[in-house]
């Protein structure tokens, strides 16, 4: 599903690569945790994968697509592929709930019939069933969550990358994002996840990829945050 | 579905950036209306040269009793010094581009000037004090330098006069008119074009939280960046029509109704020249739009 191949990649000529010589193959269905410090890469790695940079060395394949070649005009279809949540939510402030989840739908050019009935099951799915005419600012941050990753998976993608879902959360609301997010795994989907949170890791007990200084330094199956407290 | 996004974007930009959106009808209502005026003024005058020129012709002026030009210093031209003339311009090197020659005796042109002049100039003036001359009509009314150089130098000539002249000022002044609009035009377009970029920019800034993530589901560029060049576009299209239609007034009420009125032995532009003139200007304003927001979106909405 993602494959990155002897990866690197540097910013500016001369300085530190943000990332190098990356190995990672990460196969249709896998949930993963990529962790590490602020500064070891894990933005840049996201960044790869969704194409909004381009690698230095080396070759990113997703979803089946050599994105070394991908022609600018193909991005996004490359893009509906893959669902993304921030730790910001990036909600629309002045549409409703429902609005926003539509709103991914309707940018890509679907019907309306499509989206009246989408929607309804996706907000169903992240448990947000009956708030589809709250406003973002009427909603608990871990609420407003839903939200995203509702929108993220309206359209279904294969994929789902979630940069610091949790960040902005308390420890319970986090459980439950988590939850979601394992549940959304279980049909098939590939979930990636950065975080800082180490006991969500912990708990999960999923798939770690570890980046230091924009090296991979661990790629564990049913891994813990860090290696030291194991 | 797309369509109605589209247009839903479109007129929620325009409501959002009213002002902007005004301000551009408006540069663009006024800078068009000089591009428009320039364009009326060419009109006119190829209306005028059309018109005009068809009737004017060459007068060849011949040697009167008590020139005191040079060329007629053997005083007053002889009848065999007209035949020569004659016969230059109707089977001479310039036969080709003479439609017609008519020649205006001394009694003619005194009897002609009589009629056009009132009586107090004429009382004292006899025929003799008159000039003969032949009127010459042109195939090509801009070919008369190789006919006045043909017959310029001949015995019996005094000058010849292309009476094209008469109205060199009047489209000098005009041309003049012209360069002043479309300056003022040009002027007024570049104008439109920064407001056109700055109110694209602004329009574009005010929906980067709505951009960001149409780019990051997957919406295609053409989504993404149409409604900002159609907001861009509807505004100066606007501008356009209301030239358009300032033009046409203008023309209707201040040429045909009120200077056909009092000068009317002209043939003015009408509001059909300026429905001609129309389309232009919406190409002009769409196109202006067109490359402003291009230039800016690629910077602000790139994915």
């Amino acid at each position: 599903m993602i494959r990155l191949e002897n990866v690197s990649k540097v910013y500016s000529r001369g300085a530190r690569p943000a990332l190098e010589g990356i190995d990672v193959e990460i196969e249709r269905g896998d949930f993963v945790f990529l962790v590490g410090s602020s500064g070891s890469g894990k933005s840049t790695f996201l960044k790869l994968i969704l194409r909004e940079e381009r690698p230095t060395g080396g070759d990113v394949y997703v979803a089946g697509r050599h994105l070394n070649r991908l022609t600018s005009w193909r991005v996004p279809h490359l893009r509906r592929e893959i669902g993304a949540v921030f730790q910001d939510f990036r909600l629309l402030p002045n549409k409703t709930v429902y609005q926003n989840v539509a709103f991914a739908l309707q940018v890509i050019g679907k019907g309306r019939r499509d989206i009246e009935a989408t929607v309804p099951e996706m907000l169903e799915l992240v448990g947000l069933a009956g708030k589809e005419r709250r406003m973002p600012h009427e909603l608990s941050g871990g609420e407003q969550q839903r939200v995203a990753i509702a929108r993220a998976f309206v359209n279904r993608p294969p994929i789902l990358l979630c940069d610091e879902p949790t960040g902005n959360l308390d420890p319970g609301t986090s459980v439950g994002i988590m939850r979601l997010l394992d549940r959304i795994n279980r049909t098939g989907t590939t979930v990636m996840m950065a975080t800082h949170d180490d006991e969500i890791v912990d708990q999960m007990r999923k798939r770690v990829i570890e980046l230091k200084g924009g090296h991979l330094v661990r790629d564990q199956d049913r891994g813990v945050y860090g290696l030291e407290r194991a | 579905m797309r369509l109605q996004f589209i247009l839903g974007e479109v007129i929620n930009g325009l409501r959002r950036n009213s002002t902007m959106a005004l301000s551009v009808v408006l540069v663009t209502f006024v800078s068009l209306t000089f591009v428009g005026s320039a364009a009326l003024i060419q009109t006119q005058i190829g209306q005028l040269q059309d018109d005009w020129y068809g009737k004017v012709e060459v007068s060849i002026f011949l040697c009167p009793t008590d020139s005191v030009s040079e060329q007629c210093a053997q005083g007053e031209a002889t009848p065999a010094q007209e035949d020569a003339i004659l016969a230059v311009l109707e089977t001479g090197a310039v036969a080709d581009l003479v439609e017609k020659v008519t020649y205006e005796s001394k009694e003619e042109a005194y009897d002609n000037f009589v009629a056009r002049a009132d009586s107090s100039l004429t009382q004292y003036l006899t025929a003799d004090q008159m000039q003969a001359s032949f009127r010459v009509k042109l195939v090509d009314p801009s070919q008369f330098e190789t006919v006045a150089d043909a017959t310029q130098g001949l015995s019996g000539v005094e000058s010849v006069k292309d009476q094209r002249e008469i109205f060199d000022n009047l489209f000098a002044f005009l041309n003049a008119a012209t360069i002043v609009a479309a300056g003022l035009a040009a002027v007024m377009l570049l104008t439109a074009v920064l407001l056109i970029t700055t109110t694209v920019r602004l329009s574009a800034l005010s929906r980067k939280r709505e951009t960001t993530i149409m780019k990051m589901v997957g919406s295609s560029r053409t989504l993404i960046q149409l409604p900002f060049m159609l907001e861009g576009a509807v505004a100066a299209t606007t501008g356009a029509i209301l030239a358009t239609l300032a033009l046409w007034f203008g023309v209707q009420y201040l040429v045909q109704d009120w200077l056909s009125s009092s000068v009317g032995w002209v043939d003015y532009v009408t509001g059909d020249d300026v429905l001609a003139i129309a389309p232009w200007l919406v190409v002009i304003a769409f196109g202006l739009a067109a490359s402003a927001s291009l230039m800016t979106l690629g910077r602000y909405t790139r994915a």
